[in-house]
């Protein structure tokens, strides 16, 4: 049963742990447990062409919710910090031989650095001046990593990487590079979970409602926002990292352009603003859905023996994602993780109203 | 109310997700057997003209051959998956299809640059024809990986050529020549050829790189006309910004007949937007124009006659629709190739022996109603194509006509750019 009753906290620790309802802790502890088990189940495809990208922008996006969602700053760089972490990891990586774990640390702590000079001006501009102004910075770091020859390598400006190493094992098959997406992201979920929780994500939400009274009540305005930059950035560093050795296994500029910002932050928005489930969901509506709805409909176009031209098959493909896109967002403007928050508010006074 | 839209919603959703999960029912087998051809297609999206008309004329092609009794009886059956020249979404349908596919053409740069491993790993073909990586040609480095026909550095090469011929023998000698390109990768790329054979033949050379997506051009436009003075401007876009050049350049009086641009900005869709003013512009390409091969013909004749033709038959001899034919040929006869060594079923594997032992001569293209819709293709396994010249062709206002030659590129020039290029990139992966 999904309910407070009968749940008792004798201490304070018992007060502050992660999932306070059993049947939450269940739940958590059971879609762990599939996403281990069930892998190795599913083909190639599933991890390839799904999970492994589902998850890659789900971190990302993760990232991206705690600047805009907590801290309340619009940003659209998002992608370009994800190449500075995937040229950082593969230069790292390939050129110099670092072992892989620090190599995607490292991608994180490059674009971190990269996000606190991105964020520097947040204490001064704000709403969309600020959007712009990472604009700029989307721009900068794009034109840079393709000019800077020593970056780029070359005509191509993509740098391919060397067969991953692991503990002795060579990430080749799509389950071992799910594994290791998995175990980042777990990894990086519950420590952003923990810290949104945490007297900075507290922080960040007073920024978020209202700056001013933030800085009045004693939060350190310049210090907090430059910091939701640098959280946000090293998330997107570590998934543009991914992105390199689990994915595309290269890193090429033209990836992280404009519109993979724009489409990351719309993960954010449709999935939910300042929750740590919302990326997950809207990763999975942004990446997924167009998929579902193009395979749903040639299935029916196949039904018609061939007589729905396939101009009208795909176009009518993208109406119908914007027409969901609207949809949700009429319904629930909140997002997706709103409509998850509903069920279980409903479940927890059920069978009373309030 | 709101408990109602959420269940509409909740509906909507779950039918998408059931439709989804449905298999499509198959069409019952011709006894031949058949060859599937699962084909990553963008039909929507910025650059849905180009996706759109050369997947369509590829399953022309098909129908063409299919309707002659196939390949050895066997029926070509294909089928799209839309990718909206996304890379994610490409590589999404690859990895859905691959199952079935012994070839792929991705269409796209990014979604190339993803399959470079993957390809070699599942065994599956990468046909680029006119674009990808360039050193691709190095068959040794790239086992998987094809451009068959053209690439930009062989292009540049015959670009230059061209030009020479236009001065008659004279010589580039102090002629001042100009690249406006987008400053991408796939813009930046010609630059070392030019620079390489403007020491070789001493004209002048400059670079006039427009920050994507190159849609503002009067500055550089100022620059090329007015401060450089240029002799010949060569445009290296791609989409929209090819058209742009024609207004812009007619505010600094540019003389169009000293315009071309690359085969990527050699379309109708590029300079009808243009009208008049695109009148005399030069372009590359790597296939024939028009409708007047007789392949075109027949597949006019067999497949649009009987009502079963993939797009408008407006489109039909358009540029994009020829090099969608020119794909259909280079499939159809690798898949010959290796039928007639290995037998059915055609896979990847043996795909690739076809298109290592591609060889389709000026006889061969005879019979196949090609004639100079393309040129003849010779590979090995160390050399998958790529170091090949260039048609040029003319925009006369209604319609793009030839101008007659081929120009061969500098081969030693391009095959030291590969080579050199193919090098770094096993650098890179050791």
């Amino acid at each position: 049963m999904y309910r407070e009753c009968g749940v008792y906290r004798s201490s304070y620790a018992e007060d502050m742990v992660l999932f306070p309802l059993p049947a939450d802790r269940i739940g958590a502890a059971a879609l762990l447990i599939a996403a281990v088990l069930v892998p190795p189940l599913l083909g190639e495809y599933w991890l390839r062409g799904i999970m492994i990208p589902l998850l890659i922008f789900a971190l990302s996006a993760l990232g991206l919710n705690f600047l805009t969602g907590y801290a309340g700053q619009l940003s659209l760089g998002q992608s370009a910090f994800m190449a500075v972490g995937a040229y950082t990891g593969v230069i790292l990586y390939g050129r110099y031989a670092v072992a892989l774990p620090l190599a995607l640390l490292a991608a994180g702590l490059a674009a971190a650095v990269i996000g606190a000079l991105a964020g520097t001006p947040s204490l001064r501009i704000k709403g969309f001046y600020l959007a712009v102004a990472t604009l700029a910075a989307q721009f900068l770091i794009t034109w840079t990593i393709q000019h800077v020859h020593w970056i780029s390598g070359g005509v191509y400006a993509t740098v391919n990487t060397p067969p991953v190493r692991l503990a002795g094992l060579v990430l080749d098959t799509a389950l071992r590079q799910y594994y290791l997406v998995l175990a980042v992201v777990v990894l990086l979920t519950v420590f952003g979970r923990n810290l949104v929780r945490s007297r900075i994500g507290r922080a960040w939400m007073a920024i978020r409602d209202r700056d001013i009274a933030a800085g009045i009540i004693g939060i350190p305005l310049l210090r907090y926002k430059v910091l939701a930059f640098v959280v946000s950035a090293f998330y997107a560093g570590v998934a543009g990292a991914l992105v390199v050795f689990c994915w595309y296994g290269s890193a090429n500029i033209e990836e992280f352009d404009l519109v993979n910002s724009v489409r990351i932050l719309g993960m954010v928005i449709i999935g939910g603003m300042g929750s740590v489930v919302g990326p997950f969901l809207g990763a999975g509506f942004v990446t997924l859905l167009p998929i579902a709805i193009s395979v749903g409909l040639h299935a029916v176009a196949g039904w018609t023996g061939g007589h729905a031209g396939t101009d009208l098959v795909s176009s009518l493909e993208d109406v119908i994602f914007g027409s969901l896109i609207v949809l949700f967002l009429v319904v629930e403007p909140l997002g997706l993780a709103q409509l998850w928050k509903n069920v279980k508010d409903y479940l927890r006074s059920w069978p009373f109203s309030y | 109310m709101k408990s109602f839209c959420l269940w509409g919603v909740m509906t909507a959703v779950s039918l998408t997700v059931c439709a989804a999960l449905l298999v499509p029912p198959s069409p019952g087998a011709p006894p031949g057997g058949v060859i599937k051809v699962p084909e990553l297609v963008y039909r929507t999206g910025p650059y849905a003209p180009a996706g759109s008309t050369a997947a369509s004329a590829r399953e022309d092609y098909f129908a063409l051959m299919n309707a002659r009794g196939g390949l050895d009886g066997q029926m070509f059956q294909w089928s799209e998956c839309e990718d909206a020249y996304d890379t994610a979404r490409g590589v999404e349908c690859y990895e859905r299809n691959k199952k079935d596919m012994s070839l792929v053409f991705p269409e796209s740069t990014g979604i190339t640059y993803a399959l470079i491993d993957r390809s070699v790993h599942d065994k599956i073909p990468l046909v680029t024809i006119g674009y990808g990586r360039s050193d691709a040609t190095d068959g040794t480095t790239f086992p998987y990986a094809f451009p068959v026909l053209g690439n930009y550095w062989s292009q540049a090469s015959a670009f230059i050529g061209y030009i020479a011929a236009r001065e008659g023998g004279k010589g580039l000698q102090g002629k001042r020549i100009a690249l406006l390109h987008l400053d991408i990768p796939y813009g930046r790329e010609p630059i070392p050829v030019f620079e390489r054979l403007s020491k070789k033949m001493g004209f002048e050379f400059r670079n006039f790189p427009l920050p994507a997506p190159g849609l503002e051009q009067t500055a550089a436009w100022v620059d090329i006309a007015r401060r450089y003075h240029a002799d010949y401007v060569i445009q290296w876009n791609f989409g929209q910004s090819c058209t742009v050049p024609f207004t812009a350049m007619r505010e600094v009086n540019f003389p169009i007949d000293r315009f071309s641009g690359v085969w990527w900005c050699g379309s109708e869709e590029d300079v009808r937007p243009a009208g008049e003013l695109a009148k005399g512009y030069v372009t590359s390409n790597f296939t024939g124009v028009g409708r007047n091969f007789p392949v075109i013909q027949q597949i006019l004749a067999t497949v649009y006659k009987s009502g079963k033709g993939n797009i408008d038959e407006s489109r039909v001899g358009t540029i994009y629709y020829n090099r969608g034919v020119v794909q259909g040929i280079v499939y159809v006869e690798a898949a010959r190739a290796a039928l007639k060594q290995f037998g059915a079923p055609l896979t990847g594997e043996k795909m690739r022996w076809g298109l290592e032992h591609l060889t389709i001569s000026e006889a061969r293209l005879q019979e196949l109603g090609a004639a100079h819709l393309m040129p003849p293709v010779a590979l090995t396994p160390e050399n998958h194509g790529g170091v090949s010249g260039a048609y040029f062709q003319r925009w006369d206002g209604q319609a793009w006509q030839r101008i007659p030659g081929y120009w061969q590129p500098d081969a030693d020039l391009v095959w030291e750019l590969i080579r050199a290029s193919a090098a770094q990139f096993r650098e890179q992966k050791r």
